[in-house]
């Protein structure tokens, strides 16, 4: 807006003017990063606190700042929570890393090679089945999860690991970001001499083709796990048995019931906070090979 | 109107069940209302039962040890309206839904509307089971149908008037016995610095209760479909009531069930709140630091002398269509709501407060209650679950209703409107929605 604001026809001014304004704009700039960024980790701070607290402590104290004796009721929550129902919650966040972790990695095989594919190889049909394949990103997943459920009613599948497991297997989106970067990063010249070499086309791109791919491959798979990790309403759904519920279906259906436990609320918080920390994890592990991917890109 | 409610109700709810099998291309249900022959399974049964209660699967784990050959298995979800009943309409559809369903009284007509229970009047020991069970709730579960039993009982939220007996003798305020004496002590109260109670907007069914106690209906139905009316004489004198008491002031509007609601309580910034036998466990676990102080009256009186009482909460057993094995199921749904082992459990590890006659005899409400100052409070709910009048009916769209209701309620609360137009406005909306179900509706 500054900027904006200053007249371009007066060089010396605009020259004498010009570090001043840089700072100011810059610390606009950070200003409004700042601002931004209490406002995503207030909430996360708020859950951070408030899972030290217990029962009337939760709401007897001050919402954003520890108790005196937070750090040991810290780990009488955290022991609450794994041992509740003889360590159902443990049992969540098993079924959710085996949803999310085996899914988004089989679902970043798939796309890959889909999207691979798509790009590499001239057939019939190419275009149309991208198309089909890029429409499916407009479809909300909500809108999937009622008529999947009746497909799988059909087979008896329903309330089984699959009823989850099997639609998080595809990725629109992946398959899109795939071809996008299959394209642009692996060249047809390296796939011709691969060939001449004598290797498989199956070989060449588990080799080859997939490493030069990595970076979109580690974007696909952050993406696919943190939808996965998150997707809710369709193991609210398709499951029954609580023992097949990820961590987001099990926190919801225990936050439905404090009204009538009200215990569970300690539970709730603390589990919300455990339930991120996977996320955060994934997300700081994999960012090193993101970056160094985006990189490449652009020297390019 | 409510002399022959009873006997209506049957034809009504055949006539939407029909129309709605129609819409939906037919399935095998007939809707008929006299019960299909119920007979046991000669061999072993498994069956499925859906339920949100805490702990219900130590009660079964009771009944699967005397019973080898029916076992039931718990499955555990979110509470009703946070997405098991859609499940069960889902489940309904695909034809896999579990044998046997919690559901709330006030969903119990959706689920008939929509065909989705099995008459189990003639498995045995059911078409009789009435007399073990509170009036209303057994009124609740046949719809007053000839013949017809669509679910057992489970529990009930009988209402009454939690109050700090500490604060009220400090400040020398009786303890209301009428809704008249109640308003002077808000006053009284409002000046001493504190409210008297708090007016939820969320809580619908919480005002469903209290025009309950007053003698009203909201939900009735004549020969040829429902009558919606939230704006009678007896919703309309509880809506002016407490559009009073909001605009005069004298009560706070915090959500209900929230922290800041909880800490009011705790810090003694409410001194009464009624509200049902369960308010117990959430006055204990909400409001620690005054334990000792409370005390359980009778709900306020609309007219000096009377015992009336309203409700507030409660679920069935339900068994659900296309269940291959409702002998069986209707069989465990009986034990499970009457056996006094199963009922103590129950009450034990998911708070439930037995809609079966028997239950007020159990050993967990007898005797004294240190969080209310070694009161025999479980006497008052007692007393109180014999006062609700039987009649009470609940429309087939209740989700529907409450959110538009509460909408409004929300509206009065700002100033921008009144709890009557919110009740007005929630059975216009109510009556749209019905015919949009193709339910028939008198106006």
């Amino acid at each position: 807006m500054t900027t904006a604001a200053v007249p371009l026809s007066a060089p010396e001014k605009s020259r004498s003017r010009g570090p001043r304004q840089s700072i100011m704009s810059r610390s606009a700039a950070m200003l409004i990063m700042g601002v931004f960024t209490l406002y995503f980790l207030t909430p996360i701070w708020w859950l951070l606190v408030t899972s030290t607290k217990s029962g009337g402590d939760i709401t007897g104290s001050a919402a954003l700042w520890f108790t005196p004796d937070s750090f040991t009721t810290f780990f009488s929550n955290i022991t609450g929570l794994f041992q509740y129902e003889n360590g159902l919650f443990v049992k969540w966040l098993l079924n959710s890393a085996l949803y999310a972790g085996v899914g988004a990695f089989l679902g970043t095989i798939i796309a890959a090679m889909c999207g691979y594919a798509l790009s590499k190889y001239e057939f019939k049909g190419r275009e149309a089945i991208f198309n089909v394949v890029l429409s499916g990103v407009l479809v909300p997943a909500t809108a999937l999860a009622l008529p999947l459920f009746l497909i799988f009613s059909e087979v008896n599948l329903t309330n089984t690991y699959w009823a989850v497991f099997l639609p998080s297997l595809v990725s629109p989106f992946g398959v899109y970001l795939a071809r996008i970067y299959a394209a642009a990063s692996v060249p047809g010249e390296l796939l011709e001499a691969a060939r001449l070499d004598g290797s498989g086309e199956v070989r060449t791109f588990f080799t080859v083709s997939s490493r030069l791919m990595a970076p979109a491959l580690v974007t696909i798979f952050l993406f696919q796990f943190v939808t996965i990790w998150n997707n809710f309403f369709l193991p609210l759904i398709m499951l029954r048995d609580q023992a097949l519920f990820p961590v987001t279906l099990g926190l919801y259906a225990w936050n439905s019931q404090i009204s009538q436990i009200p215990e569970l609320r300690t539970f709730v918080i603390i589990g919300a906070l455990v339930s991120i920390l996977p996320l955060i994890i994934a997300f700081l592990g994999l960012q090193r090979f993101w970056s160094s991917g985006l990189g490449a890109g652009s020297v390019k | 109107m409510r002399m022959h409610h009873g006997k209506t109700t049957a034809a009504v709810v055949m006539v939407s069940a029909l129309a709605l099998a129609g819409c939906a291309g037919g399935g095998d249900s007939s809707g008929a209302p006299e019960a299909a022959a119920c007979e046991p399974s000669t061999e072993p049964v498994e069956l499925t039962f859906t339920t949100w209660v805490p702990g219900m699967d130590q009660v079964v784990e009771l009944w699967n040890e005397e019973n080898p050959d029916v076992q039931v298995t718990v499955q555990t979800g979110p509470n009703g309206n946070s997405g098991t009943y859609q499940n069960f309409f889902n489940q309904l559809q695909a034809g896999n839904a579990p044998d046997l369903g919690q559901i709330e009284y006030d969903a119990l007509p959706n689920f008939r509307v929509q065909d989705g229970l099995e008459n189990i009047a003639a498995c045995e020991g059911i078409g009789d089971a009435g007399d073990q069970f509170i009036d209303w709730t057994w009124n609740q579960v046949t719809f007053g149908e000839e013949d017809a039993v669509y679910a057992i009982p489970q529990d009930s939220g009988p209402m009454a008037l939690f109050y700090r007996a500490d604060l009220f003798e400090q400040a020398g305020i009786e303890v209301p016995t009428t809704w008249e004496e109640y308003a002077t002590a808000a006053e009284q109260i409002r000046e001493e610095g504190a409210y008297i109670t708090n007016f939820p907007r969320s809580d619908v069914n919480w005002f469903a209760g209290l025009v309950w106690q007053a003698g009203g209906e909201w939900f009735s139905s004549e020969d040829d479909g429902w009558e919606v009316n939230l704006t009678g004489e007896e919703s309309t004198q509880v809506a002016e009531y407490w559009q009073g008491l909001l605009e005069d002031d004298l009560v706070s509007t915090l959500p209900s069930f929230s922290d800041e609601w909880n800490a009011s309580f705790n810090e003694g910034d409410q001194w009464t709140w009624v509200s049902a036998v369960w308010g117990t466990s959430t006055l204990q676990s909400g409001a620690p630091d005054t334990a000792g102080n409370w005390a359980v009256a009778p709900m306020p009186q609309w007219d000096a002398g009377q015992s009336a009482a309203g409700n507030w909460g409660g679920s069935s057993t339900a068994v659900l269509k296309g269940s291959d094995h409702p002998y069986e199921a209707s069989q465990f749904a009986l034990w499970l709501n009457t056996d006094p082992e199963a009922l103590a459990l129950a009450n034990e590890l998911g708070g439930l407060y037995p809609a079966a006659s028997a239950g007020a005899d159990l050993e967990a409400f007898a005797g004294a209650s240190e969080f209310f100052g070694g009161q025999a409070v479980y006497d008052v709910f007692a007393e109180a679950s014999e006062n609700v009048d039987p009649e009470f009916t609940w429309g087939p769209t209740m989700t529907q209703t409450y959110t538009d209701v509460s909408d409004g309620f929300g509206a009065a609360i700002g100033g921008e409107s009144t709890l009557m137009e919110a009740l007005q406005r929630g059975e216009d909306q109510t009556v749209d929605a019905l015919k949009a179900q193709s339910i028939p509706v008198v106006e």
